[in-house]
């Protein structure tokens, strides 16, 4: 079943859209991504432009996190007071985002910059996971191996504008959750994604957070910043696709309900794994793309 | 929906069989506005029409001209990357020929470049200054992008004579096909020169949802974001809502 994309301006199986939104939706439902990192590729792959690829998928991010952090919210796992202060540097960050898009569009450079930002995030953070979980699930194995410190002091908690965030029993400084939060606005303007895959390991080792509420927490700042960089596309670089954005809505809220299930039945050390497993998987795919000699050297672009 | 169409059509070139008399050549289409609507995968507009004794036709199909760039990537510090670009500010968004007979060898290259009968005698001026080499590679690339698209064509035989007089052709437009007006030049071609043509105007536009859409995206852009964001909690908030007794 064909279906024209107004924005996109182009014909899409909405059969296939909808299977790819419910793919990445399982998938983020249960490891508490947006799955952005997933989608925007994918829908690059199959001829969107990329401009509309990312504000399309910043605006289905947005329904998606609300779906995905209602499950959370009925278990009391969103810190609402530690969101917030995330999601201030969030809009901000979405702003700057927004601003360095357009610049890289103009300069022609907005696909390779995409494409080696992705690699570059999608690769540490994927490859730290893996070493992260690994080791987890070996000490698993060994019941005798020394346990470690409950949380150590280092100079991120020497910071100044102290906070509590009784919900995380946390006493950290109100700057670090808005420099996560700004960097993931910065995210989610840039490369489409809500950016879980980087808040997500940043709240748990940079925060101390309770893996708990980790999930809940990120996707409920991501709502916010996901709806302000969705205005902000629209309104200045108009790249928002509705249409396109339902489909993948409509496959990707029922794929996450039935993923949060899913990953209730994972342990947090298999979750992670897995998920750096697909991380890494996708930075090298994209590493690829970006070595091996392109079937076309020449690229056209409408506009001077 | 096929049987009754060629039936019109048929009736069509009767009709300017009887009045080509009067010219050298007529042609039409069998639709003028090509509308783009949600379920839209492309279509083919059939083009019939009489000349006045034997000959050759051919029918160059010009979408919209909008600027495009041509970039060129070049391997730096191991990843490609676009360095070198020209800009061509008067490039056809969709060119199509189609002839009866192959008409590089019987017609001469002064007249095809005249009428852009062609890939190779398609105008494409670049905005700048380049040297020859370079703006032939890079014209070529824009053609090789196109084709690969399906919004550049040449086809040779595609038109079809009924006798000496009636001919006809179809003209695809695939799904990705550019909004705009496009016209569509047919010419009568005897002993190697255009002797005669005629200019038909066809509209590829978005009808309907679709096109509301992306009037109100372009119209109103800070509106459709708000309702863009609406639409996305409603739908998110829903599906919670729906899944909650699952």
């Amino acid at each position: 079943m064909q279906v024209y994309l107004p924005i996109a301006e182009m014909s899409v199986n909405a059969l296939l859209v909808l299977g790819m939104g419910g793919l990445v939706g399982f998938l983020s439902g249960m490891f508490g991504v947006g799955g952005g990192f997933l989608m925007t590729p994918l829908l690059m792959f199959i001829g969107v432009p990329a401009a509309v690829s990312v504000g399309t998928q910043a605006n289905q991010l947005v329904g998606a996190s609300i779906s995905g952090v209602m499950a959370h919210w009925r278990r009391g796992n969103v810190d609402v007071k530690l969101g917030a202060v995330m999601l201030m540097g969030g809009v901000v960050g979405t702003a700057v985002g927004v601003w360095i898009f357009g610049i890289l569009q103009r300069m022609g450079q907005i696909d390779v910059a995409i494409s080696l930002s992705y690699v570059f995030l999608l690769g540490t953070i994927g490859g730290l996971m893996l070493v992260e979980a690994t080791r987890a699930m070996i000490r698993r194995r060994q019941p005798t191996a020394a346990r470690g410190k409950l949380h150590r002091h280092g100079f991120l908690h020497g910071l100044p504008l102290k906070m509590r965030f009784p919900r995380s029993r946390l006493y950290i400084s109100a700057l670090l959750p808005f420099g996560i939060g700004f960097v993931g606005g910065v995210l989610v303007a840039i490369m489409g994604v809500g950016g879980g895959f980087l808040l997500v390991p940043a709240m748990i080792y940079m925060l101390n957070m309770p893996t708990a509420l980790v999930a809940g927490t990120s996707l409920f700042q991501i709502i916010f910043t996901t709806a302000a960089a969705t205005l902000l596309q629209a309104a200045t670089n108009q790249t928002v696709d509705v249409m396109l954005a339902l489909l993948l809505l409509v496959g990707g809220v029922v794929g996450a309900q039935f993923g949060t299930k899913a990953g209730g039945a994972l342990r947090g050390d298999q979750a992670r794994l897995l998920l750096g497993l697909i991380v890494v998987g996708v930075a090298l795919k994209l590493a690829w793309d970006l070595v091996a000699v392109p079937a076309d050297l020449y690229s056209l672009a409408i506009g001077s | 929906m096929k049987l009754p169409a060629a039936l019109l059509a048929l009736c069509l070139i009767g009709f300017v069989a009887l009045s080509a008399r009067a010219q050298q050549l007529v042609a039409d289409l069998s639709n003028h506005l090509i509308a783009i609507t949600t379920g839209f995968t492309g279509t083919e507009v059939v083009l019939f029409g009489a000349t006045d004794g034997a000959g050759d036709v051919a029918v160059v199909v010009t979408g919209p001209r909008t600027p495009i760039t041509v970039r060129r990537k070049e391997r730096t510090a191991g990843i490609w990357i676009n360095r070198r670009s020209v800009t061509f500010p008067q490039a056809p968004s969709f060119y199509v020929v189609a002839t009866s007979r192959p008409l590089q060898q019987t017609v001469s290259p002064p007249q095809l470049e005249r009428h852009q009968i062609g890939l190779d005698h398609l105008r494409l001026e670049p905005e700048a200054e380049v040297s020859p080499e370079r703006l032939a590679e890079f014209r070529e690339a824009l053609i090789r992008n196109k084709q690969r698209d399906g919004l550049y064509g040449t086809s040779t035989g595609a038109v079809t004579f009924l006798g000496d007089r009636l001919f006809r052709t179809n003209i695809y437009f695939p799904a990705n096909v550019p909004t705009g007006l496009y016209t569509i030049n047919v010419l009568l071609i005897r002993d190697n020169e255009v002797v005669s043509a005629q200019t038909t105007p066809l509209v590829v536009s978005k009808i309907g949802f679709s096109a509301d859409v992306f009037e109100f995206a372009r119209g109103q852009p800070i509106a459709y974001g708000v309702l863009a964001v609406a639409g996305a909690v409603a739908a998110g908030w829903l599906a919670a809502a729906a899944f909650r007794r699952v």
